[in-house]
């Protein structure tokens, strides 16, 4: 379904330089020369997870924890007051004789609140952060990519990357011991 | 990708004697301590109650090693094998307790109701319990206790120890096959070592969740122990490069989960109690709502939990030494409290009446368990040498 969901890239011709890797170790000492020229908008692709990339790739500290911090305590105290208000003032009601305000029987939900929003705002957290749901992205065009999934390591550095510049990047992704470099067009396979 | 991790680390630098100073230590403070609570107030309630604090607080510390060697070795864990050895000395203390077990067994009169004929004789509770509460039974239910104990207690440290010698990877499956009867084992006498000895106090109250709170509060402070034994031992020279940072916050995220597992026993037991509402369950809480014993709860409340649940959340803490340091040492004074409050409000119903005696038994009996400590570390290794999964946690990393 071309077009659905699609990306929020910048305009231009191309998206970006895609290298491709023989090995993960390869890939993880390419990542170390690319972070260390600067390059900022740029991703690591590999089958399965490589110990340590995000230290090679100069990755910070993800944001997500915040997030769930605070949806967590706003579960948390949301759902303590929603059963303060309900069961002591705009329903109260005696249940087996326990005063109509209390905290003690409210504590399971309040918890549960907590839990709640926790992990639903962690799960569309990470979606958001990672731009997720994207059912279509530029380097599906690349037939080589889909090694991706099997035996396939590679680097992608787009092409609104500051520092980017298509011959120099491609010089330095081939001084990383690339096998193979090539340019990836902006809407390439998006037709298909 | 991490550098290839040293498959050997140096025996001379990572030598147990470096705790070995607990034994002069400790053994000094053991006998000040102890001589301190019998002169204070030798023989008195005050004297039996002040020791039976001290004793569940190491008794509950070296439990908690014995949890912790007992499931490491069930779960097959690689990362934590470099702290091992530790938790063993701590855990291979556990015979002591036996030995510090006397003065309880002579004191079970001041101590315990149920031991009381003529208390049982006019009381229909009591009468009815005493098939089980009676003291022949409590007795021989002890001995049992602390054969377990020093048994497995015993077995897991002398065959780790056996293991630096000779380097058999059999010794690793044997253990491994042993640990799940251990675990079984551990749990059935730990809980009933709990209602023998501290729920039994008020022998007419029951709470099926007492067991598993004491259990609760027993590996916030080993966990809480293992931070300072470290933190010492790094001071001492040893296992540094070897204990890093990495272990650490490892040992810090257990320490999270099992502050939050405190607060949902402590909790759930309370809740259940408040909610069904018998007088013969309530007041155990009735009694710790009193005076300043509704403070002291209200302190655990803060202090066991929430306190050490937002200080623990950030990962910067949990990798930070001192900031470890800190909050082991606030989760150790809680946990005293914990146990404080869990006992004495049957000696002074009146309001804590924390005095000299409480502090002499509690650095009596502390001292005693740091210079076992101390005595079995220097005998050996402080890391087990060869370990077959020794390399893996040299070179273990959070991701």
């Amino acid at each position: 379904m071309p077009g659905f969901l699609p990306p929020f890239f910048p305009e231009g011709e191309h998206y970006g330089l895609l290298a491709e890797y023989d090995s993960p170790g390869a890939l993880f000492h390419a990542c170390e020369k690319v972070r260390d020229a600067g390059y900022k908008r740029w991703d690591a692709h590999s089958p399965f997870p490589v110990h340590g990339i995000e230290g090679a790739m100069g990755l910070g500290r993800s944001r997500l924890p915040y997030v769930t911090l605070v949806f967590g305590l706003s579960g948390a105290i949301g759902g303590m007051i929603l059963q303060l208000w309900a069961n002591g003032i705009a329903y109260p009601m005696v249940i087996s004789g326990k005063p109509f305000f209390n905290w003690q029987p409210y504590v399971p939900i309040t918890f549960e609140c907590g839990i709640l929003l926790a992990a639903l705002s962690t799960v569309f957290g990470m979606f958001a952060f990672n731009k997720l749901p994207m059912l279509f992205h530029p380097l599906f065009g690349v037939d080589r990519f889909a090694k991706v999934t099997d035996d396939g390591f590679f680097i992608s550095v787009e092409a609104w990357d500051p520092k980017f510049d298509a011959a120099a990047t491609e010089r330095l992704l081939a001084s990383t011991g690339a096998t193979r470099v090539e340019l990836v067009k902006r809407r390439e396979g998006s037709a298909s | 990708m991490s550098q290839a991790a040293t498959a050997t680390i140096d025996p001379a630098q990572n030598s147990g004697r470096a705790l070995g100073r607990l034994t002069t230590v400790g053994a000094v403070l053991g006998l000040v301590g102890i001589g301190a609570a019998v002169a204070f107030s030798g023989g008195t309630k005050q004297f039996y109650f002040s020791w039976l604090v001290a004793y569940l607080y190491f008794l509950s510390i070296a439990l908690g090693a014995l949890f912790f060697v007992l499931v490491h070795t069930v779960t097959r864990a690689a990362w934590g094998v470099t702290l091992r050895r530790i938790l063993e000395n701590v855990m291979a203390t556990l015979p002591v307790f036996a030995l510090l077990f006397v003065p309880i067994w002579l004191g079970r009169h001041e101590l315990y109701p149920w031991t009381h004929p003529e208390e049982v004789a006019h009381n229909v509770l009591l009468k009815g319990k005493a098939p089980f509460l009676n003291e022949g039974f409590w007795f021989i239910r002890a001995v049992f206790y602390f054969t377990a104990w020093s048994a497995l207690a015993t077995y897991f440290s002398t065959q780790s120890q056996k293991q630096d010698e000779t380097g058999d990877e059999r010794i690793s499956a044997r253990l491994r096959g042993a640990a799940p009867i251990g675990i079984v084992l551990f749990a059935l006498t730990s809980t009933f070592a709990t209602i023998d000895w501290m729920m039994s106090l008020e022998a007419e109250w029951y709470s099926t969740m007492i067991g598993v709170y004491f259990f609760s509060g027993a590996v916030v402070a080993i966990l809480s122990f293992t931070i300072l034994l470290v933190q010492f031992a790094h001071s001492q020279g040893a296992l540094r490069g070897v204990v890093t940072v990495e272990h650490m916050h490892d040992v810090a995220k257990l320490l999270f989960g099992f502050t939050v597992f405190w607060a949902y026993i402590a909790f759930s037991q309370y809740f259940l109690i408040w909610y069904a509402n018998i007088p013969e369950e309530t007041i155990y809480y009735m009694k710790r709502q009193v005076g300043s014993w509704q403070s002291a709860g209200m302190l655990l409340a803060a202090g066991h939990f929430l306190i050490p649940f937002f200080f623990l959340m950030p990962r910067a803490v949990k990798r930070h030494s001192a900031l470890l340091v800190l909050i082991a040492i606030w989760q150790l004074l809680m946990h005293f409290l914990d146990l404080h409050w869990c006992v004495m409000p049957n000696l002074h119903p009146e309001g804590v009446r924390f005095g000299a005696t409480d502090l002499a038994a509690f650095v009596g009996v502390g001292g005693v368990f740091l210079a076992a400590i101390g005595w079995v570390s220097s005998r050996r290794a402080l890391v087990p040498l060869r370990d077959p999964r020794l390399p893996e946690s040299l070179s273990f990393e959070n991701v």
